[in-house]
């Protein structure tokens, strides 16, 4: 399996508005830590070693 | 003049003014710890002469290392000290992990059935090094050319391409001896290596922990049980309850780096801490308490000429996973027979080369999991933090997330994978017993496997018969029976073929595997195995 980057999530805009409304009246701190936990759930779905390796390198500045 | 430098638990090996005779010793092992002791038994037990000099003239006091874990105990068991060991030590299979003052999660260890050991004991050290000096004394008694001599410090060591030389003090005064070969086992501020002049590289973590060993009556049960960030007044960032023998429970504080270590080691503020911690009221009584800090590093080299290290002089690691004693009980396995082999002039020098790959090979394995352990239980980022608190809170709802959660991955012996020795894997057999691989122990008809497997090169057939074969190699043959081959002896050793042919190192690691051999091939495979091919 690689990395799909091509649009995969059906209406993108309201993904993207949930994503935001998850965060809605967390602290930074709070926010951080919602990131973190959805990046663990998120990895341990994907699963695949490999993906994650493509995912780590695509999203570093 | 020779002083102690350390209080004795037990005096086992006094000082004999007539017993420091100048002399040459085939062998000659560098400090009477566990490491030291076991490796000169174990070469005492094939034959080979060992001298073990120590500093002192008996057993530290002290708890130190308190986790023993199954592999130590099955070589233990081999030398002849195991059974007390078992029997002294303290069972536990149940962990417990908290974050705060909630329980994340537990953990059984669920050992396998049909092994003779537990995954892991707790005995406090003395007791361990005490077993091991007197299955010592036994194996002197019955005429096995050992001996300890106490107050023996080196202070100086040369070598040449025939032989070591070494100075001793004692009490009396200076005297030298020749040897051989010299055994390195004086420990992580190595003397040896440091008159050597050789570098011991590796990572500082900067981290304080408080240990205080405490004897009470309390019912908790005899399990593991670790907390990140416990819910105390002057928090330390983590703390660890676990049970040793004699009513003893080894009580452990991460306090951070920046501390002021003589006002930390102060009775009553260790008091302080620990009766917040412990249940109101609990009376307990102070046994050993301690501030240690720690490195992750190893020699570049384990094998410098005539002269080996072994044991925390060779390589050292956090204390969580159990790795350190553990490991360097893996090293004397590996070292004795090669070297007694080499002695014999069964086996080319160059197999003592041999042990620094394997080893290495292992304490690089134990350095990579015991810096992952101790990232994870100090963040070095605030990144890593929210991490590692992400990690703990999932834990708590999520089987996907306990997995992730490090307060030490607990030692388990190396397979030695790609490594010169092995010979070939002929047999389509569990991975669990490629070449390279510990013995997994296995119930017998009579007893459990690994107590037949004693120190010598052995075949084991499984279902088939052991060829006969004539090498000058000291050769055990071991033919498994129907009435033998249980469930479990299958799937350690057969999985879906019908038969083996196992050839076992002397340390129980399988050499090579066939579903059958012939006289030529097996000779083939010793020859691989002791290195002369």
């Amino acid at each position: 399996m690689t990395l799909n980057t091509q649009p995969n999530i059906p209406e993108p805009d309201g993904f993207y508005d949930e994503l935001i409304a998850a965060h809605h009246g967390l602290t930074k701190d709070q926010s951080d830590a919602l990131n973190a936990r959805l990046i663990l759930i998120l990895a341990n779905h994907v699963g695949d070693r490999a993906v994650l390796r493509d995912a780590l390198k695509a999203a570093r500045p | 003049m020779v002083g102690a430098t350390y209080a004795l638990a037990h005096e086992l090996y006094p000082y004999r003014p007539e017993a420091a005779r100048e002399g040459h010793h085939p062998v000659i092992i560098i400090g009477g710890g566990p490491i030291g002791v076991a490796t000169g038994l174990d070469l005492a037990q094939k034959g080979t002469p060992t001298l073990i000099l120590d500093d002192h003239d008996g057993v530290g006091q002290g708890s130190r290392a308190i986790c023993f874990a199954k592999r130590t105990l099955e070589i233990a068991d081999r030398l002849g000290a195991g059974r007390d060991m078992v029997e002294k030590g303290v069972v536990w299979n149940v962990g417990r992990v908290f974050h705060g003052d909630g329980e994340v999660f537990n953990f059984n260890l669920l050992p396998e059935d049909g092994h003779r050991n537990p995954a892991f004991i707790n005995l406090q050290q003395p007791y361990f090094e005490k077993f091991l000096i007197d299955a010592l004394r036994r194996a002197e008694g019955e005429g096995k050319p050992i001996e300890i001599r106490g107050r023996n410090v080196v202070t100086g060591l040369t070598q040449t391409a025939e032989h070591v030389t070494l100075d001793i003090d004692t009490p009396d005064g200076p005297y030298q001896l020749t040897a051989d070969y010299v055994i390195a086992c004086d420990g992580a501020r190595s003397p040896t290596r440091a008159m050597m002049g050789l570098s011991f590289e590796g990572r500082v973590f900067e981290d304080n922990f408080l240990i205080a060993d405490v004897r009470m009556k309390a019912d908790f049960p005899t399990e593991r049980w670790f907390w990140f960030e416990p819910p105390l007044a002057e928090a330390p960032q983590s703390a660890l309850l676990h049970k040793q023998p004699d009513d003893v429970w080894r009580i452990d504080f991460q306090l951070g780096w920046d501390i002021d270590r003589k006002a930390e080691l102060d009775e009553s503020r260790i008091r302080k801490r620990i009766d917040e911690f412990l249940p109101d009221g609990t009376e307990y009584e102070l046994v050993w308490t301690s501030i240690y800090t720690f490195q992750c590093r190893r020699m570049e080299r384990f094998r410098h000429g005539r002269v080996l290290f072994a044991g925390d002089s060779a390589h050292q690691v956090s204390p969580f996973g159990a790795r350190g004693a553990n490991s360097g009980i893996q090293d004397a396995d590996n070292l004795a027979w090669k070297l007694d082999l080499v002695l014999k002039g069964l086996a080319p020098d160059s197999l003592l080369d041999t042990y620094h790959d394997e080893r290495a090979h292992g304490a690089d394995e134990n350095i990579l999991n015991s810096t992952r352990a101790t990232d994870f239980l100090t963040p070095k980022s605030e990144m890593s933090k929210i991490f590692r608190n992400a990690v703990l809170t999932l834990a708590r709802d999520h089987a996907f997330a306990r997995p992730m959660v490090n307060s030490g991955r607990l030692s388990v012996p190396c397979t030695y994978d790609g490594m010169a020795l092995n010979g070939p894997d002929a047999l389509d057999g569990p991975a669990r017993t490629r070449p390279g691989s510990p013995c997994p122990d296995a119930p017998l008809a009579d007893g459990f496997l690994l107590d037949h497997l004693k120190g010598k090169f052995t075949l084991l057939a499984l279902g088939t018969e052991v060829p006969e074969v004539e090498s000058t190699l000291p050769l055990d043959h071991l033919a498994l029976t129907d009435a033998d081959l249980s469930d479990a002896l299958r799937e350690r050793y057969l999985g879906e073929a019908p038969q083996a042919l196992y050839l076992i190192r002397p340390d129980q690691h399988v050499a090579a595997r066939w579903p059958e051999a012939d006289p030529a091939a097996i000779l083939a495979a010793l020859a691989i195995a002791t290195g002369q091919s």
